[in-house]
């Protein structure tokens, strides 16, 4: 990183404080004078509202624990409680149930960042380990969180995902068994669950740290994919980045208050208002939206234990992108073949999305094969071939050079580096 | 060019995967219950008071002969954004119930006239009894109905319905069922013993007999007391139950969404006037 000017506290109590425990020099120089990337577009700002909607999630999840039950008896109807009876009690459980579905809103648009300006690419392998590690364990708390409420789709939901696990061969039953804490999912799973999805958000906060400390080791990758190389190709962080971020995060509060406010059950299910019977199956048993994709993968494979290896192969293969893709162009910008293919993976998985929504017969399983070949397929054989074959367009020798006028940026550029 | 090339692939593959998927689509078609106009719709929509009262009449006098209400109490009746029955009036509808309480000092339970604090007493001790009572079938609790059913639209249409607000598949449903029954039943389909047809009930054969008809339940406000009336009311009464607080959320939602637009706004210039110099820098 380029040298920049270090927090010198003239208060005497911070200076004081500063000698022993150096906070406010930790933050001033990872959010204060921290180098950006001057050419960051907006597809940038997804960071900073991940790190706000989890605050979100965490701050109303903690208020809406104070008022449930995690009961079979009694979760449903302290729910309705909570929406009938607590002050605002309505207002906290849509927006943490709608919270949870823009969470994953902006992981996925932060993913397609990464994967669409190669973002995971040598030096920033682990930074991108790190997020495919905090997208899973979204995945987990997310279908705890949505166990909770205890309605049929709730039921039947823990049921069908923690049933994969027979799948397992030798061990699959007792596991399960074991996961349930009884011979069913009963009382001792809604409360494993409760437990699990109160602890589980603090885990990620956790790796968030780890996530954000490793980003500012490498410094953050941008649309040209180049490094930053003077000081001109750098803006800092406050006021830039911040009142970037600021603004973006109201325009994606507009979106999440839309829901929240005028469609607080359109990303729902009917079937979660009527409370959980066992002895009852409903008849299409889908997840939340956001796992349709990797639903509709678990169910085009006719075998069950294969089908569970590609659900977890669809989502583990991610981490192992900085290796799978052998180009040394990080940006789709000038890797035209990459962007085509890239599209229609993402279009791809948006189809399955809706496939995983629909009955598994007929057409729906056949195309959903098609798409789930092609998610394979692009990534374990289109993206390493891709790299040695494919003719990239000439990159830009900074990023000044990318975004400035002739003659902004060269001569001092060339000059310093 | 390759480019060309990768994207006709696609365009291919993309043709030949909806039309087998549209098949399937077609295959499914379903009669799905008629839109109705609700005051409670859209971004200032709320519940209609006399609307909600006449619906609360039908389900005293109709549906509470078989149907639970048990997350409501007669308090809620008189809750700000509801049917608004006064205090008092409120106090006398919770007398007119019995509502089982105690136990008192000598261990038994008892009988006694309701309170506002009381819950709505179901009809039936439990679901076997109630079960018994229906031929097999528990009539299901009401007081989360109208958010517990709905139906599909398909695709296109769930995308639209993001942004015009439909959320009313619910009472939609309630009312394509209270008018749906035919009997006798159209011509090829098969009804079992103690079932009725229902055009809009999944698999058609209902096990509730026919509950409403024109005339059935009186109406002091002049509103005409036809079925299609009265599975209105009805459908918007147990709209009401589900979603007691639907006028507070809309209106604080048009207050946030002012709150935002101008925040927003302002942050989206303070953004512009920070990174001017970065946008245009004096070229040296």
């Amino acid at each position: 990183m380029s040298a920049h000017s270090t927090y010198k506290p003239q208060n005497p109590v911070m200076q004081w404080l500063e000698r022993r425990l150096p906070i406010a020099g930790l933050v001033y120089s990872s959010f204060i004078v921290y180098p950006t990337p001057r050419n960051l577009n907006y597809w940038w700002t997804f960071g900073g509202i991940l790190t706000f909607m989890l605050g979100a999630q965490m701050v109303t999840g903690i208020v809406l624990a104070m008022h449930y039950t995690p009961h079979v008896d009694l979760a449903f109807n302290s729910v309705e409680s909570i929406m009938r009876d607590v002050n605002y009690g309505w207002l906290l459980r849509y927006l943490h149930a709608n919270g949870a579905s823009f969470f994953f809103v902006a992981v996925y648009a932060h993913i397609i960042r990464g994967m669409y300006y190669g973002s995971y690419k040598e030096p920033r392998e682990v930074l991108w380990i790190l997020g495919v590690i905090l997208f899973l364990l979204m995945v987990v708390t997310g279908f705890m969180g949505y166990v909770l409420p205890w309605g049929q789709m709730s039921f039947w939901a823990a049921t069908v995902i923690t049933n994969l696990f027979s799948a397992i061969p030798g061990v699959g039953d007792p596991i399960v068994t074991w996961l349930w804490g009884g011979f069913a999912v009963g009382n001792p799973t809604l409360n494993r669950f409760y437990s699990l999805h109160y602890l589980l958000p603090f885990v990620i906060a956790g790796v968030v740290v780890l996530h954000i400390w490793a980003l500012h080791m490498v410094g953050q990758n941008n649309p040209t994919g180049v490094e930053p190389k003077t000081e001109k190709d750098s803006v800092a962080f406050t006021p830039y980045a911040t009142i970037k971020d600021a603004f973006f995060i109201g325009v994606f509060c507009l979106f999440f208050a839309w829901f929240v406010f005028y469609i607080p059950n359109y990303l729902g299910h009917s079937d979660n208002y009527i409370p959980a019977n066992p002895g009852q199956t409903p008849t299409h048993i889908v997840p939340e939206w956001y796992y349709l994709p990797f639903y509709a993968i678990l169910r085009a494979i006719p075998s069950k234990l294969l089908g569970v290896i590609a659900l977890l192969a669809s989502i583990v293969l991610l981490a192992f992108l900085p290796w799978l893709d052998t180009s040394r162009v990080r940006s789709a910008n000038y890797r035209p073949l990459y962007r085509q293919f890239l599209i229609v993976f993402f279009l791809a998985v948006v189809g399955l999305g809706y496939l995983g929504s629909q009955p598994p017969e007929g057409g729906y399983v056949i195309a959903a094969r098609i798409l789930t070949a092609y998610y394979f397929v692009f990534l374990l054989v289109i993206l390493p071939l891709l790299g040695l074959f494919e003719t990239t367009k000439p990159l830009p020798n900074s990023i000044s050079e990318a975004v400035l006028p002739p003659g902004a940026a060269t001569p001092t550029a060339g000059a310093k580096v | 060019m390759n480019a060309h090339r990768s994207f006709t692939i696609a365009a291919v593959l993309a043709a030949s995967l909806s039309a087998v998927v549209l098949q399937s689509a077609l295959a499914q078609e379903a009669e799905n219950p008629p839109r109705q106009t609700w005051s409670f719709h859209g971004p200032f929509g709320t519940y209609d008071p006399g609307q909600l009262q006449r619906g609360f009449k039908i389900y005293r006098e109709v549906c509470s002969n078989c149907h639970s209400l048990k997350l409501l109490a007669f308090r809620n009746l008189a809750d700000p954004g509801g049917p608004q029955f006064s205090e008092p009036q409120a106090a006398a509808i919770a007398s007119s119930f019995q509502v089982t309480a105690g136990p008192n000092d000598q261990g038994e339970m008892y009988q006694r006239p309701g309170k506002l604090a009381d819950y709505f007493p179901p009809p039936f001790p439990n679901d076997q009894a109630a079960r018994n009572a229906n031929g097999g079938a528990v009539p299901p609790d009401m007081s989360v109905l109208a958010k517990a059913r709905g139906f599909e639209v398909g695709f296109p249409w769930f995308i639209f319905n993001m942004f015009t607000q439909y959320q009313e598949q619910g009472p939609d449903y309630i009312h394509g069922i209270l008018t749906g029954y035919e009997d006798p039943p159209p011509a090829g389909a098969s009804v079992p013993p103690g079932k009725q047809y229902n055009k809009y009930f999944p698999g058609h054969a209902i096990s509730m007999p026919k509950p409403l008809s024109d005339g059935q339940v009186e109406y002091t406000d002049g509103t005409p007391a036809t079925l299609d009336q009265y599975a209105k009311d009805i459908s918007a009464f147990l709209m009401w139950a589900a979603e007691p607080k639907l006028d507070q959320r809309k209106r604080l939602g048009f207050q946030v969404f002012v709150f935002l637009i101008v925040l927003t706004g302002l942050l989206y210039f303070t953004k512009k006037k920070v990174w001017h110099d970065v946008h245009h820098p004096e070229v040296a």
